[in-house]
This record gives C-alpha cells, structure tokens and sequence, in this order.
C-alpha cells in the first residue's frame, strides 16, 4: 500500500523509487548494484535528516497528523499485554474517541487512557477524529478512579485536535467534564505518566492530560488551540496558520523549555510513521523508565510534586509602581 | 481558547442615553448606572468591570487586593496583526487594569471572603498566567485563611497570545481548586456574560454551587465553529444562563440586585 506523502517528504520518495529499481533489476538480471544502492541510502538518510532538522513549527503540525503516524490503539497494540479494553461511562455511552483499560507495560500493570483519531474513514467516523464528548472524559475518569482503587499507575496517551465541537457536547457538560478531570486527575493517588503522541491542543487535550512526568514525541505539537482556530480568530484567516503555529510556540523544545513537558522522545529517522515499530519499542523503554521512578515515590510526595510542577508554569512580572 | 464570535462589545457608551440590546430602548444611562448596569426597562444585564463589580459585591472599604501590580511580559514576544505587547498596552490603559482578573479578601455583608473578579473588557477576559496565577493565588488564600471563596467569572477563554502557558493555567487552577475542596472549602462560581472556554472548562464550572447571570452566554465551544461542524442552526437560546440551567449545570439563576444577599446566605449555610 502506498504510504501518505507530505509535501516536504515527496523528494525522498524518489530516493526509494531508485532504490526499489535497482533491488528488482538485481534480482530480475543477477547483477550487483550493492555499492550503489548503498550510496543512493547514504543520501537518503542524510536528505531526511536535513530536511527534518529544518522543519518549520507548521509542517512539524502535518507529521504530528500525519495519516500513517502511529496512533493509541497502535501503541497499545504494539506494548500493552493483556489489554482489556473498558467501556462507557455509565451515564450515556461508550465514547470511542478515548480508549480506556487495563494491560501490562513491561511486566506492570497499568491502566491506560489515550485519544484515538481512527484510521480509515468508518472508523475515524466511530471515534469522531479523536474528538472527544463528554462521556470520553467521564469514562477516562471512571477508569483513572479504578486504577487508584486498585493502585495501578495510569498511562494516558494524547492525541486530539480538541473536545468535540456539537450541539450534544454542549448539552451534557463537555466543560464540565474537563473540569472536572483537571481537578481529580491533581489529587489522583497513583502515578499519571503521560505521553503527547500526536496532536496536544485546547483543554481537550488537557482533560487526560495531567500528569506526574508527561513526555512528548519529538514532532508532535501541544498547543492552546490548533494553529487553524488561533489564525481563524486573530488573523481572521485560517490560512495563516502557518504563522499561528509560529507564534504559539508549539513545538517539543518549546514545551520543555516552559517546563509543561518533562521529556522529548526521539522519533525514529523521518519520524514515526516511517518506523512505527522503532517508535513504539523507543516509547515502551521511556515509559517503563519513568512507570519504575515513579514507584519509588510515596504517595504524599507524589502529589505534593504534582501540585508543584502544575503550580509554576507561567509567566508573570511586577509592574513599575507609579 | 477564546471565543470571540458572538459577544460585541457592550460596554456603556459615553453620553446621556443608550440603546439597550435588550430591548432596543434608548435608556437614560445614568439610571442604568445606578441600577447596577441592569436595563431598568427590561433587566438586560450589561457588562460590568472587575473593580465595578468588587465594589457592588463587597460592604464598604473592605476590600484588600491581592496581588494589584501583577502583568505580563509578553513570554512568547506574540504577535498576530498586532503585538500582544500593544493589546496588553491598550486594555491596560481602557480598563486600568494590569490584566483581566482583581483577587482580593473582602466582607460580603458581614461575612469575610476571597472574592475574584474577572473583567471581559481586557482582551475579552481571557486568562493568561497573570489570570491563572492570581485566581490560583486567591485559591490558596481561601485554603489557609479557611475562609469562603467567590469567583465571578467572565471570559473568552485561554488567552491564546500566551500559547501552552495559558492552557497550563486551567491545570494550575483546577488544581488549586481539588485542594481547597479536599481542605472543607465552600467556592461559589458566578458565571457571568461570558463565560466560555478555558475558564468554563476550568475554575468556572467547579463551584460547589454555581450561580449565573440572567442571559450570559455560557458555552465551551464557539458558536461558529459548532455551527461549522454541525452544518445546522443552533437552537434559540443555545449556550446561555438558561440553557445551562435546564442542563443542570447551574444551580441557581440570579439577577445581578440579589447576587450580594444570595451569596450572603449561601455561605451562612456553608460555614
Ligand atoms: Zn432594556
């Protein structure tokens, strides 16, 4: 199947096309085009490794939503065993955009929570594009509320453009609903670990979104609101979210720097979606890192930490007084 | 994020009548003015500053603010088709505020409070860390004091121009919240015109009661953008005081002359 294309990604893509020519010419005519099959990769690599060194912060925003970047479901897939899926939030139903249970991450078990966008056109329908109503963030809590019962850490998984924008949303309380998980989730008495996979933007986002250390893939974006609906209200434009996405600082380093995001994770060469299993082995390893260094932290200390790291960020200063 | 699509501005003009957008009545503004800014025609609710609704909230001279000198420097150096520096300048000088929210320890007829109040005419009330550091602030005031606390709420949301840091301030404040309520602390939200967003989607909807203004608007998101997704007209009076009432997520709706003595009696059942 052939693989979504960035605009940026398509002079890679004629890379491999040579590649891919000179391995069937090998095989077809049993000659050996090694040596330049082995220069033409050399410039592969190091062409996508320029290229995504330079990336502006609006095309880091399209590899965050790249169609083929692993999603919850994938990593979940990829490390979580055992994993039983929970379901609804016994007020309304089941919300598909969150996904929710219990599984082991090496060895511990864990609860997890985790936007899921969905991957072909039903089931981005059934999940509403990682957009979540108010019965995602209540059934996220139900679960996070189980995992502190039973004393497991919860893993969350972030990945939505926002909290669904509809009527019904509106109707049962999508506001209260963060509001409500923002609270619960500071006083939670397990360790929250969690990882900014994709897309971190406006507070549906932030309703699964604190946490004791919360890491961040390399190219994925958090940000207030998506460069789209910060260029459509200030610039009046949504075509300037090239320079919404400039201007909000959205980027990994930036989210470490403010002090948000505790830990970059290194995306694989040409980022995730080119090398999903690499990515997901990568994130495991951090994960389990951090499940194992929170574990050593008593309770009170914990929260106490918590309290803290949510309680600075932000910037302020002293007028001159007059 | 804020929400700037419905709500003109409905600041009392200079000169001796105005229209109400209530009842489209040229009213004598002096007579709004001593009627709390409520239409005395048809109780149209106008907005009303920070310090104008400390002062019709709280008994005489017992206010003591909390932090007054608290701005931002401008972390992100934002800029859209005009500097957040200059719009920080201008709300700064229509309002004289530093920034959108007045925290402060106050007697609400007799009964000692943290009050905040927020003012929708600085940058549409929108909360950056000045707002988030000093709600957080009142918070943990109210927590050691042991004393009730009243937020009036009136926002667009994050204040986008502060990017992360303002969507970290919903965190911080929630946060706050989770531990004065665990500490026995009665908090009233006042939900007044507007309040969407981030503060609703924060603080604003995690009073133990909730009261709200008559007619403001109060919704999460933007009535364009859900028009936008939904491709279909929005009901009459969606996303207002009243909407939210009939969907329970407000306890009671108070017209602005009683808010002083319901609030008073509130916390006389809480304390
Ligand atoms: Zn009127």
């Amino acid at each position: 199947m052939a693989r979504a294309c960035l605009e940026f990604e398509k002079p890679f893509a004629k890379f491999e096309e040579q590649i891919r020519q000179l391995e069937r010419d090998q095989r077809s005519r049993n000659v050996d085009h090694s040596a330049e099959i082995r220069s033409i990769r050399h410039s592969l690599v190091a062409m996508i490794r320029n290229t995504y060194d330079a990336l502006t912060p609006w095309e880091i925003v399209q590899v965050a939503r790249h169609p083929d970047r692993p999603q919850t479901a994938d990593y979940v897939a990829a490390f979580v065993k055992d994993f039983k899926e929970l379901h609804g939030d016994r007020l309304f139903r089941d919300d598909q955009a969150v996904i929710c249970g219990f599984g082991r991450i090496g060895g511990e078990k864990v609860a997890i929570v985790g936007h899921q966008k969905g991957r072909d056109t039903r089931e981005k329908v059934a999940c509403f594009f990682g957009c979540a109503h108010p019965e995602g963030y209540r059934k996220a809590l139900r679960v996070m509320r189980l995992a502190e019962k039973f004393g497991l850490p919860v893993v969350t998984f972030i990945d939505t453009q926002g909290a669904y924008p509809g009527i019904g949303a509106e109707e049962r309380g999508i506001a209260d609903s963060i509001a409500v998980n923002l609270r619960e989730m500071a006083l939670l008495k397990v360790p929250i670990v969690g990882t900014v996979i994709g897309e971190g933007a406006s507070g549906g986002y932030l309703g699964i979104g604190i946490a004791d250390r919360l890491l961040m893939l390399q190219y994925a974006y958090c940000s207030v609101i998506t460069p789209e609906g910060c260029a459509a209200i200030l610039w009046r434009t949504a075509e300037k979210a090239p320079d919404a996405a400039e201007a909000l600082h959205l980027t990994a380093a930036h989210l470490e720097a403010c002090g948000v995001v505790d830990e970059i994770v290194p995306e694989p060469l040409g980022a995730a979606h080119r090398s999903p299993r690499e990515m997901a082995t990568t994130l495991e390893r951090r994960i389990g890192r951090r499940l194992r260094e929170l574990k050593r932290i008593p309770t009170d200390e914990l929260l106490q930490q918590r309290y803290q790291k949510l309680r600075c960020v932000g910037v302020v200063v002293e007028a001159d007084k007059h | 994020m804020a929400i700037n699509g419905r709500t003109k501005k409905k600041d009392i003009p200079e000169g001796l009548w105005l229209r109400c957008p209530g009842c489209e009545e040229m009213v004598f503004r002096k007579r709004v003015e001593e009627n709390l800014h409520v239409c005395p025609e048809c109780a149209y609710h106008f907005r009303v500053g920070a310090r104008q609704r400390v002062a019709m909230l709280v008994d005489t001279d017992s206010f003591e603010e909390y932090l007054p000198n608290l701005m931002s420097p401008d972390p992100l150096g934002f800029g859209d088709r005009k500097s957040y520096i200059e719009r920080l300048a201008d709300a700064q000088r229509q309002t004289n505020l530093y920034d959108a929210a007045v925290v402060g320890r106050a007697y609400i007829r007799g009964r000692p409070v943290v009050l905040g109040a927020m003012d929708a005419n600085f940058i549409m009330g929108s909360m950056g860390s000045v707002v988030g550091e000093k709600i957080t602030a009142a918070i943990e005031r109210a927590t050691e004091l042991g004393l009730p606390l009243v937020i009036c709420c009136a926002s667009g949301g994050a204040r986008m121009m502060e990017g992360i840091l303002s969507l970290a301030q919903m965190a911080k404040t929630s946060a706050a919240l989770a531990r004065f309520d665990q500490a026995g602390g009665l908090y009233i939200a006042v939900m007044t015109h507007p309040t969407t967003a981030g503060v609703l989607a924060s603080f604003g909807s995690l009073g133990d009661i909730i009261l709200a203004e008559p007619g403001a608007m109060i919704g999460f998101t933007g009535p364009r953008v859900i028009r936008q997704t939904m491709k279909q007209d929005l009901p009459e009076g969606f996303q207002t005081a009243e909407f939210m009432f009939e969907h329970g997520f407000v306890d009671r709706i108070v017209a602005r002359r009683d808010l002083r003595s319901e609030i008073a009696s509130l916390v006389d059942y809480c304390d």
